[in-house]
């Protein structure tokens, strides 16, 4: 299989199923009634969009006056419209813009999201756009993170920078940025240990890492990227709010969207912080990870 | 976790309480409110729908209309179906079988597998005396295998020796010999995260199954899970027979839908819950108890045990004995801090006792937090023996010492003192009650302890002053 099959074949599946909800609602030119409103509701919070994006979306398909009826595809385009005029003004993807070099990104998120295999995601995309990248593997704290992001670099064949288990994050950033700019190296992704957004000690330290970092170069990070698993819920407002305050993310990656979830929260997550979502991943592999683009999400998310 | 749940279950049942008669439609925008609290703690759809139904056609059946408090009575059916929702008893393991007893945990990549691989197996080496045996089937993700020998090493439990190369069946099976011919009595496979929409890994998972017939196979599910907890679930449960579900990171501030749906869509158990980083984060889950906080009242027994591990015997009937006379002074205000700080801090504490929502929000919103704790005790500390025991001799000069001495104001002071104070009238007045000596010669009996700390707070509410210690 190509890469461009397997994302479209993962897009699909992860998608298929909000398409599914959405089918069969309307044979031929029904008017849209409340029983078909309500179905249409459930299958977007379904989609984990949550219900007041659901419901929102829902008014706004009571106003649009089908009068004539609507039918099945009709439908969901008007559902992929309203979902894609959301996320259109978000989808932004990652560019190395910073001069001085390196570009510094630092990735976080709670444990479990997908940080390490996204980092080596987005060297491998930054190395086929000839850029020259270094990992830092600041995930010092869960056994063998750092072994795995070795294993990674290696593959795709960049220097990885990393210190002893258990040893401090913060210090290896710093040894690590400068050892990017020693070497003129255009892009540095720093990696992160897994913390969840209530435990204010594990936040602490990542805001510690930013003051660090900018001890050597003011502008850094760049960007920060809060990594969230697709099959995560509303709690990933939560994170964003929280991620947001303490580590000033500047934008979002979804993973795992090759699973049967759908991510629908980013809608929600849009609507509420218009942080830019940078990309999102549709499998296990180091291609596996694709620039997001509103409308075939918002097509997606409805199938069809 | 759950204090949002419960905040949106409490305020509806507030406005549904008061109320003298209830007609048809009282009951329906009541329940259109919990349905949307329930969707908004991500527990699943079809769960939420098949509830509501349940809770509606009961509440306006006849227990409702001729209940002298309809409101009551509503409030009653909702709490029941919850715990009901949760399951009853609290399950454990099937291990005691002829040795080696099989354990698989399966789940989606990044769920915890790993962890909570390492954490059951601590737990069932130190609690439960056996000897435990850990391998990991994971081949896919880089270092899976690696994670797993560090964590093996971190708390002392055996693992498989690494064969490069092997494959998920192959070492399955190898485990299995191994744990038999070594005389181990459980052995732990962690198997690698999968998609549930992967067809050849979903396939490879039963073929492990069917080689290996664990006693045991349990579904770890991250406790932010959203809607899509149904389809995993279903899923797993499809390919191979779960036995049970343990839940993950029930310590992140997730509102506990996965925890309301699992039980629901899995129709089996849910048997532990992990609740920290740190390898002995891992409880057995009790669905009565997560009830009773989701529903906003406390977990008591959590409470009471948390108490027993962390507070020495002797301190406690101490106290017990000065406060059944109906004394407390400073020594037992600062006795009371460290053991709130052993307990986990205010956080942890505030969460478990009923009725403590607001001051737990307090906490989140970072009016209080635990350093006040540190600070309280460093005022204390600051005093001679004999201001300790007599409060009443501190003079503006000594005041002025102590704050120094703490490296804070005098107003600091001033509101430790008063604290003191509050909680000298409150022991005065339950001894009054006659309550408090009863309590707290049975808390020192049964060893919880914590009597002078639970007493208090339970007797008296939170310590008072607490909301004016801002950050």
């Amino acid at each position: 299989m190509s890469w461009f099959d397997r994302l479209k074949s993962g897009l699909t599946r992860s998608t298929a199923k909000l398409g599914d909800s959405l089918a069969g609602l309307a044979t031929g030119n029904l008017p849209l009634d409340a029983a078909r409103l309500d179905a249409i509701e459930e299958a977007l919070i379904a989609a984990d969009l949550g219900p007041a994006v659901a419901g929102r979306i829902r008014a706004r398909l009571a106003d649009a006056k089908f009068a004539k009826g609507i039918d099945d595809a009709g439908l969901r385009d008007a559902v992929a419209a309203e979902v894609t005029a959301v996320l259109a003004p978000v989808a932004k993807p990652l560019s190395v813009t910073a001069f001085p070099r390196p570009h510094v990104i630092l990735v976080v998120g709670v444990n479990g999201s997908g940080k390490t295999t996204t980092i080596a995601k987005l060297a491998r995309r930054f190395t086929e756009a000839d850029y020259t990248v270094m990992l830092a593997a600041g995930d010092t704290f869960r056994a063998a993170a750092i072994a795995q992001l070795k294993i990674w670099a290696d593959r795709i064949g960049v220097p990885v920078i990393s210190g002893e288990q258990g040893a401090d994050a913060a210090g290896l950033a710093f040894e690590a940025l400068k050892a990017a700019r020693e070497a003129g190296t255009d892009v540095l992704i720093i990696d992160t240990a897994g913390r969840l957004q209530n435990k204010a000690g594990l936040m602490d330290e990542l805001a510690k890492m930013r003051r660090v970092i900018q001890k050597l170069s003011p502008a850094a990070p760049h960007d920060t990227v809060l990594v969230l698993d697709a099959t995560t819920g509303q709690n990933a407002l939560n994170q964003i709010e929280v991620f947001r305050d303490v580590a000033r993310i500047t934008g979002l990656v979804m993973t795992k969207l090759d699973g049967s979830a759908r991510g629908g929260v980013l809608v929600a997550a849009a609507e509420r912080f218009h942080l830019p979502i940078h990309a999102v991943g549709v499998g296990e592999g180091m291609d596996d990870l694709r620039p997001f683009e509103a409308g075939e999400f918002g097509r997606a998310l409805v199938g069809g | 976790m759950f204090d949002s749940l419960s905040d949106r279950l409490g305020s509806v049942f507030e406005r549904l309480r008061g109320r003298g008669a209830l007609t048809e439609l009282d009951v329906r925008a009541a329940m259109r409110e919990v349905r949307i609290a329930l969707l908004e703690a991500d527990v699943a759809l079809s769960v939420v729908k098949q509830f509501i139904e349940d809770v509606t056609e009961r509440a306006i059946g006849a227990e409702v209309t001729r209940s002298v408090t309809p409101g009551q009575q509503v409030v009653k059916i909702v709490n029941d179906a919850l715990v009901e929702l949760l399951g009853g008893e609290a399950e454990g393991l099937n291990i005691d079988v002829t040795p080696p007893a099989v354990i698989m945990m399966v789940g989606l990549q990044g769920s915890g597998k790993t962890t909570t691989t390492a954490k059951l197996a601590k737990l069932l080496t130190e609690k439960h005396a056996k000897k435990v045996m850990m391998a990991s089937l994971d081949v896919a993700r880089p270092a899976a295998q690696e994670q797993l020998r560090v964590l093996g090493e971190q708390v002392g439990v055996a693992t498989l020796p690494i064969i490069a190369g092997q494959q998920p069946v192959a070492i399955a099976e190898r485990a299995r010999q191994a744990a038999r011919l070594q005389g181990f009595d459980v052995v732990l496979l962690d198997t690698a995260g999968r998609l549930n929409v992967d067809v050849a890994l979903m396939a490879e998972m039963a073929a492990i199954a069917t080689a290996t017939t664990p006693n045991e196979i349990l579904l770890v599910v991250d406790a932010l899970t959203g809607q899509d907890a149904v389809n995993v679930a279903t899923a797993f449960k499809a390919e191979v027979a779960l036995t049970g579900v343990v839940l993950t990171r029930m310590d992140g501030d997730a509102r506990g839908g996965a925890a309301l749906s699992m039980r629901a869509v899995t129709e089996r158990p849910i048997k532990f819950a992990g609740t920290g980083e740190k390898l002995d984060a891992l409880e057995a889950f009790d669905p009565q108890r997560v009830a009773g906080r989701i529903l906003g009242m406390g977990d008591i027994v959590g409470l009471v045990e948390r108490a027993a591990a962390n507070i020495e015997q002797a301190d406690a009937e101490k106290l017990a004995a000065k406060l059944a006379k109906g004394q407390f002074d400073m020594d037992d205000l600062r006795g009371q801090l460290r053991q709130m700080k052993a307990m986990g801090g205010l956080g942890a504490l505030a969460g478990m006792i009923p009725g403590m929502g607001a001051a737990k929000k307090a906490m989140e919103n970072g009016a209080i937090d635990d350093k006040v704790l540190g600070r309280m005790e460093a005022v204390i500390c600051s005093m001679t023996l004999k201001e300790r025991a007599k409060p009443e001799i501190l003079t503006a000069k000594r005041k002025i010492r102590i704050a120094k001495g703490a490296g804070t104001t005098v107003q600091e002071v001033n509101k430790v003192i008063k604290m003191q104070m509050d909680m000298a009238t409150a022991m005065k007045k339950l001894r009054k009650l006659g309550g408090m000596k009863g309590m707290a010669s049975m808390m020192a009996k049964m060893g919880a302890g914590g009597a002078g700390g639970l007493a208090g707070m339970l007797g008296g509410g939170m310590p008072p002053g607490f909301d004016k210690f801002k950050r």
